[in-house]
C-alpha cells in the first residue's frame, strides 16, 4: 500500500497531484460511443445506437459528481468509457492535466490505477468462486506487489470497509449479504489507491438501512483517501444528498449541470423539473394522480430531431423540433454555473418562454 | 468513522450459537451435499470399485485371460472354477472381464480427459475473444458437430484402421467439439459479468483474468458434462470394437467381448449378456454419479 | 414464544367480515442443514377494495407471506401452519386442483422482474390470450379481443401493435404492464403486487402505481403492495404494514404509520432514507444487519440493532400494542392509554 493510504492527510496537496489543486481531476471532451446494431447474413451494420453523444464536462478535485438520467440515458455506457472498459468512437479523456492515451499522455496503466469503478452490486460484481479477500488482492498482485504484501492489502482495506478479515477473508460473495458485498467492491476498488471512483449504481440494490451505512462509508473513505467521486444512480435522493454538482442525461446527452441544490432547487431543463417531480413523497396526503413523465424515452437509435426531449416535453414549440438547443461550453467556465440544454433559458432562441436579453447565466 | 461502519463487520451481539452458521469452502460445501445424496454416493462406490478391479485385474484374475481351452466351451456361470462361465474359445469370462474393464474404462475416461482439456480450451478461447475468433472456431466444431457422433466415430477410425492408439484418437476427435460447445457458452456467460470488468479494470492480462476469473467458473459445467460423456465415450468404445474398428482380437475387450459371444446368444444367454451389463452398469454409473455433481456444484442451491 | 394475540383489527374498522384474513401465520423451510423460519406468526385482515403496502427489506419475510398465499411454495420442504382465509376459501384447505383453479381467478400475482414473468417465445398477445382462454374457456378470437381490452385497460399505447410484441421488443415498463395486463385477465378480487416497480426508472415506477391505484379502484379489487421503498408505500397504500424478520412489527392507516411511526425499526428506517439531508452530516444508519433467520434471538428481533432496546427486550417478544384507531405496534416502550400511541423516548439504563 503507498503510504498515502497508510497516513491519511489532512492537508488538500496531494503527492499525486500533477496538475495542481484547480486542474480537475478529469476533463470528459466529446466523448462519443455508437454500438453498431448488426443483421443479415453478412453481418452488415445496420444501425448505430447512439449511446453516448458528444458529451463533456469535468470532475473537479474532492468533488462529487452525481449523474442522473432514465436506463438507456447512457449513463452507464459513459462510466465503461472512462474506464476504458470499452472503445470509445470520439473524444479525449485529460486525468489532471494530462491526456490520456496519446503518445505523450499517461499511458493506460497509469488510468487504471487512478480511477476505479465500484459496480451495482448484484451476483454478478463478485467472483463466486473466490473467496473475498482473494478478489480484493487480485488487483494489488496484477501490479506486481507480492503475495504477501497483496493479502496483508486486502485486509487492511477490508477492515477500512468495516469488515473484519478474520471473519469474512475466507467466505465465498454468496455467503454475504447484499451490503457486505458492496463492501467488498468498495475495497477491491480502492486496492489500487485511486484518486478517482465511479459508483455506478453502487447502492441501488441495497435494503434501505443498508444503503445508509454503504453511504456513510463512502463519505467518509472520501475524506480519509482525499477521493473524488463520479457517482451515478437513477435515485434522485441519494443523489441529492451525496453530490456536490449535479449532471442531468438524456438520450446519450448533457441536459443540464450545476451544482447539486441548484439544480434541485431550481431545475432549468424541463426534463429536469420532470425527472425531479418523479419523486415520491413519503406523505400519503401528497399523493400523484398523474405520472410527470409520460411513456418511455424514445429509442437512441434514432432520436428526435432538435431537441432530443421535445417528444415529451410540455412546453414543445417548433424551434425545439427544428433546432438543437446548445448547453454552452460546459469546459470553459467554471464548476458553479448552471447550465441547461434547452431553448428556453437561451436568450433569443425563438422560444415564447426564452429570455429577451442576456442576463441568464 | 460511524458507528455502521465500526459496528457491521461484526454481527450484533445476538444471543446466536456459533455453531448455526458455519462457513463452508466452495468444495466444502459440495462434498456437503454429496454425503446426502446416496444415490450419487453409491454410484461412486460403484465406480472406484470397477476402477480398482481393472487396475488389479492382474493380481486378482483367478486365470489367464487369454488361455483358451477347448474342452470347456461356453460353460455357464459357476462351472467349476469358472464363476462366470466361459467363452465359445473356453477362457474364463471373469478373467476376461477384469482385464477387459482396463481396456474399457480407458477408452472410456482417457479420451474425455483429452477432449475436456482439447475442446475446452478452444471454447474457453473463443467464449472469451468472440468476433472472428469465435467464428472460425466455432463453424469448425459445427462442421464436426453435424455428423452423428456414431457416424463420425465409424469413419474416422475407418479411415485411421483399427487399434487402440486410433481408437483412442478416433473417440478424442469425437468428443471436442461437444465440450468445446459447452466451454463456450459458459465463457461467454463469464465474460459479461461485472467482475470480469472489474479485473480488467485493475490492468490485469488476459491471461491471469482467464486463469483467475474465467477458468474457475467455467470448470463446473464443463467437467459435470465431461462425467456425462465418459459412458457415451464406452459405448463409443464397445461400439468400434463391436464392428471391428477397435481393438482386435484376442485383446479382452467389453465390446469386443460382446460382439464375439453375440453368436452364442442361443447356447448361454446369461454368459452372454456379461459384457453388455458391465457396459450397462458403469455407464449408467457414471450418468447418475454426474446427475449428482451437477446438483451439488451449483452454489446457489 | 409468547402467546400471539393477534391485533383486534376488525373492532378498529367498523366494516363487517374481511375479505383477506391471515392468522398466525407462520413458514418454515426445512432443510438438513437449518430450518429458516421466513415468516413467524403474523396476523392482519384486509378489506375488499382497499390496498395493503407490506414494507420490509430483504430476508423480512414479505415475499415469503406472498407466496404462502399463492401456495407457491415447494411442498416438500416447507411447513406453513394457521389460517389465511379468502373470500370463504380457506387457502390452506383447499385441493391442489381447486387451488390451480384460484390462481388467476381470486388471487393473481405481479413479480418484480417483468422479463421472467414473461415468455421470450411467445407474442405478449398469445400469453394474455391463452390465460383468458384457460381460466374462461373463450374462443380464440374472444381471448385475443379480451387482450386488446385489457392491453388497452393498462393503458398500452397503441395496443394492437403491441399484441403482436414478443416481450424483448418490449420496454421496461410496457413489459410491466403487459404483466399487470395478464394478471388482471381473469379479474382476480386479490392481486399480489411484488415489488412491481423496483427494477422500473423512478419515472416509469410513478406511472406504474398511478395506473395500479386506478385499476385497483375501478375493479373494487384488494391488493397487498410488498416494497421495500417508503415512499412507494405512501403512494399506493391504505394500511400499512412494516415487517421485520418474518413478524409485522407496525400496521395501521398508512398516515399513521409512515407520517407518526412509533416501533423503533420504522422510525429508524425512515431516518436513514436519504431525502434533502444535510450532505455533510453523516445518514442517521441502522447499525448491524438483520438477524439470522436459522438462528432468530428469542426476544424482539429487532433488539440487537435497537438503541432504545432494555433488558426485558431480548428476553421476549413484545406483545403488539393497538390504540382505537387500529394503529399498532410491538414494542415495549410504545403505550396506548387513552390516545393514539405514544413512544417512550427514555433509553433504557444499562443493565
Amino acid at each position: 500500500m503507498t503510504d498515502h493510504m497508510m497516513t491519511p492527510r489532512t492537508a488538500p496537496v496531494d503527492p499525486r497531484d500533477r496538475g495542481g489543486p484547480a486542474q480537475p481531476m478529469l476533463i470528459v471532451d466529446g466523448m462519443k460511443k455508437y454500438f453498431p446494431i448488426r443483421a443479415g447474413v453478412f453481418n452488415r451494420k445496420v444501425a448505430e445506437v447512439k449511446a453516448v453523444d458528444d458529451v463533456s464536462f469535468y470532475v473537479v478535485k474532492g468533488e462529487t459528481l452525481g449523474i442522473v438520467g432514465e436506463s438507456g440515458c447512457g449513463k452507464s455506457t459513459l462510466a465503461r468509457l472512462l474506464m476504458h472498459l470499452i472503445e470509445k468512437d470520439a473524444g479525449e479523456l485529460i486525468l489532471d492535466g494530462d491526456l490520456v492515451g496519446g503518445s505523450t499522455g499517461v499511458l493506460l496503466d497509469g488510468l487504471r490505477r487512478a480511477l476505479q469503478m465500484v459496480f451495482q452490486d448484484s451476483s454478478s460484481s463478485l467472483n463466486p468462486r473466490l473467496p473475498i479477500e482473494q478478489s480484493v488482492a487480485y488487483g494489488p498482485k496484477v501490479q506486481g506487489a507480492s503475495g504477501k504484501s497483496a493479502k496483508a492489502q486486502a485486509r487492511s482495506l477490508m477492515e477500512k470497509v468495516g469488515l473484519n478479515p478474520n471473519l469474512f477473508g475466507q467466505r465465498y460473495p454468496h455467503e454475504l449479504s447484499g451490503g457486505q458485498k458492496q463492501r467488498v467492491n468498495i475495497a477491491r476498488a480502492l486496492a489500487l489507491a485511486p484518486r478517482l471512483l465511479i459508483l455506478d449504481e453502487a447502492v441501488s440494490a441495497l435494503d434501505k438501512s443498508v444503503e445508509a451505512q454503504v453511504l456513510n462509508l463512502l463519505g467518509d473513505i472520501k475524506k480519509q483517501l482525499n477521493l473524488t467521486y463520479i457517482f451515478i444512480s437513477h435515485d434522485l435522493h441519494v443523489v441529492r444528498y451525496i453530490s456536490d454538482r449535479v449532471m442531468v442525461m438524456y438520450l446519450g446527452q448533457l441536459v443540464e449541470i450545476g451544482p447539486a441544490d441548484q439544480i434541485y432547487e431550481a431545475p432549468k431543463h424541463p426534463y429536469t423539473q420532470a425527472l425531479l417531480a418523479c419523486r415520491l413523497s413519503m406523505d400519503p396526503e401528497a399523493r400523484v394522480d398523474a405520472a410527470p413523465l409520460a411513456g418511455d424515452p424514445p429509442s437512441p437509435v434514432s432520436p428526435p430531431s432538435g431537441c432530443r426531449f421535445h417528444t415529451r416535453c410540455a412546453f414543445v414549440e417548433d424551434v425545439c423540433k427544428a433546432k438543437t438547443p446548445k448547453l454552452g461550453d460546459v469546459l470553459k467556465l467554471s464548476a458553479d454555473k448552471h447550465l441547461a440544454a434547452c431553448h428556453m433559458v437561451h436568450p433569443d432562441s425563438g422560444h415564447s418562454r426564452a429570455p429577451a436579453h442576456a442576463t441568464a447565466a | 468513522m460511524t458507528d455502521a461502519v465500526a459496528d457491521s463487520s461484526l454481527r450484533p451481539p445476538a444471543s446466536r450459537p456459533a455453531s448455526a452458521v458455519r462457513v463452508r469452502s466452495y468444495w466444502g460445501s459440495v462434498w456437503h451435499r454429496l454425503r446426502y445424496d446416496y444415490v450419487t454416493l453409491f454410484c461412486l462406490v460403484l465406480i472406484i470399485a470397477i476402477v480398482l478391479t481393472a487396475v488389479f485385474a492382474p493380481l486378482i484374475s483367478p486365470m489367464d485371460p487369454y488361455k483358451s481351452s477347448m474342452a470347456h466351451r461356453l460353460r455357464p456361470i459357476g462351472y467349476h472354477n469358472y464363476l462366470l462361465g466361459t467363452d465359445e474359445q473356453g477362457r474364463d469370462i471373469l478373467s476376461r472381464m477384469l482385464y477387459g474393464g482396463r481396456v474399457s474404462l480407458t477408452m472410456g475416461i482417457l479420451p474425455v480427459a483429452l477432449a475436456t482439456i482439447i475442446g475446452g480450451l478452444f471454447g474457453v478461447v473463443a467464449g472469451y475473444f468472440g468476433g472472428k475468433v469465435n467464428m472460425l472456431i466455432m463453424r469448425t466444431m459445427d462442421v464436426f458437430f453435424a455428423f452423428p457422433s456414431v457416424l463420425l466415430a465409424v469413419a474416422i477410425s475407418g479411415s485411421l484402421g483399427g487399434g487402440i492408439t486410433n481408437q483412442l484418437l478416433t473417440l478424442t476427435v469425437v468428443l471436442i467439439p461437444p465440450l468445446c460447445r459447452v466451454a463456450e457458452t459458459a465463457t461467454s456467460q463469464v465474460r459479461t459479468m461485472d467482475f470480469v470488468d472489474a479485473a480488467r479494470s485493475t490492468g490485469a492480462s488476459t491471461l491471469s483474468i482467464l486463469f483467475t476469473h474465467v477458468l474457475i467458473n467455467v470448470m463446473s459445467p464443463v467437467l459435470v458434462y465431461a462425467s456425462t460423456l465418459v459412458s457415451v465415450s464406452i459405448i463409443l468404445a464397445s461400439g468400434l470394437s463391436f464392428l471391428g474398428l477397435g481393438v482386435s482380437p484376442p485383446t479382452a475387450d467389453w465390446g469386443l467381448m460382446l460382439s464375439t459371444l453375440r453368436q452364442s446368444i442361443y447356447v448361454q444367454p446369461i454368459v452372454s449378456a456379461i459384457p453388455g451389463v458391465a457396459i450397462l452398469i458403469t455407464s449408467i454409473a457414471f450418468n447418475l454419479l454426474s446427475d449428482g455433481l451437477r446438483q451439488a456444484m451449483d452454489v446457489r442451491a | 414464544m409468547n402467546a400471539m394475540t393477534s391485533p383486534d383489527l376488525s373492532q378498529a374498522t367498523p366494516h363487517p367480515a374481511p375479505f383477506l384474513r391471515v392468522e398466525d401465520l407462520r413458514v418454515k423451510f426445512v432443510s438438513r442443514d437449518a430450518t429458516v423460519r421466513a415468516v413467524n406468526g403474523i396476523s392482519f385482515n384486509l378489506e375488499r377494495g382497499k390496498v395493503l403496502c407490506v414494507i420490509g427489506e430483504s430476508g423480512s419475510g414479505k415475499s415469503v407471506m406472498m407466496r404462502s398465499l399463492l401456495r407457491l411454495h415447494p411442498k416438500k420442504r416447507t411447513v406453513i401452519e394457521g389460517t389465511m382465509m379468502v373470500g370463504e376459501h380457506d387457502i390452506g384447505a383447499v385441493s391442489d386442483r381447486a387451488m390451480t383453479q384460484l390462481r388467476g381467478s381470486l388471487i393473481s400475482m405481479v413479480f418484480q422482474e417483468p422479463m421472467t414473468a414473461l415468455d421470450p417465445l411467445y407474442t405478449v398477445g398469445d400469453q394474455i390470450a391463452e390465460t383468458v382462454r384457460r381460466h374462461e374457456g373463450l374462443s380464440k378470437e374472444a381471448a385475443w379481443a379480451r387482450a386488446l381490452e385489457l392491453l388497452e385497460l393498462v393503458r398500452v399505447p397503441s395496443p394492437e401493435r403491441r399484441l403482436k410484441a414478443y416481450p424483448h421488443e418490449l420496454s421496461g415498463g410496457l413489459r410491466q404492464r403487459a404483466v399487470i395486463a395478464m394478471a388482471l385477465s381473469c379479474r382476480p378480487s386479490l392481486l399480489l403486487a411484488d415489488e412491481p416497480t423496483t427494477a422500473l426508472d423512478a419515472s416509469v415506477q410513478i406511472q406504474i402505481l398511478v395506473l395500479l391505484r386506478k385499476i385497483q379502484q375501478e375493479m373494487g379489487m384488494s391488493m397487498i403492495f410488498v416494497t421495500h421503498d417508503l415512499g412507494v408505500a405512501a403512494q399506493i397504500a391504505d394500511q400499512v404494514a412494516v415487517m421485520y424478520a418474518g413478524r409485522i412489527i407496525e400496521y395501521g392507516n398508512a398516515r399513521d404509520v409512515l407520517l407518526n411511526p412509533q416501533h423503533p425499526y420504522t422510525k429508524a428506517m425512515l431516518a436513514a432514507t436519504a431525502k434533502d439531508q444535510d450532505r455533510n452530516l453523516p445518514l442517521e444508519a441502522i447499525a448491524g444487519n438483520p438477524p439470522d433467520l436459522r438462528a432468530l434471538p428469542d426476544g424482539c428481533s429487532f433488539a440487537p440493532r435497537c438503541k432504545y432496546a432494555g433488558p426485558d427486550c431480548i428476553v421476549t417478544m413484545p406483545p403488539p400494542v393497538t390504540d382505537i384507531r387500529g394503529h399498532m405496534a410491538r414494542c415495549f416502550k410504545v403505550e396506548a392509554a387513552d390516545g393514539p400511541l405514544a413512544f417512550d423516548e427514555r433509553v433504557a439504563e444499562p443493565a
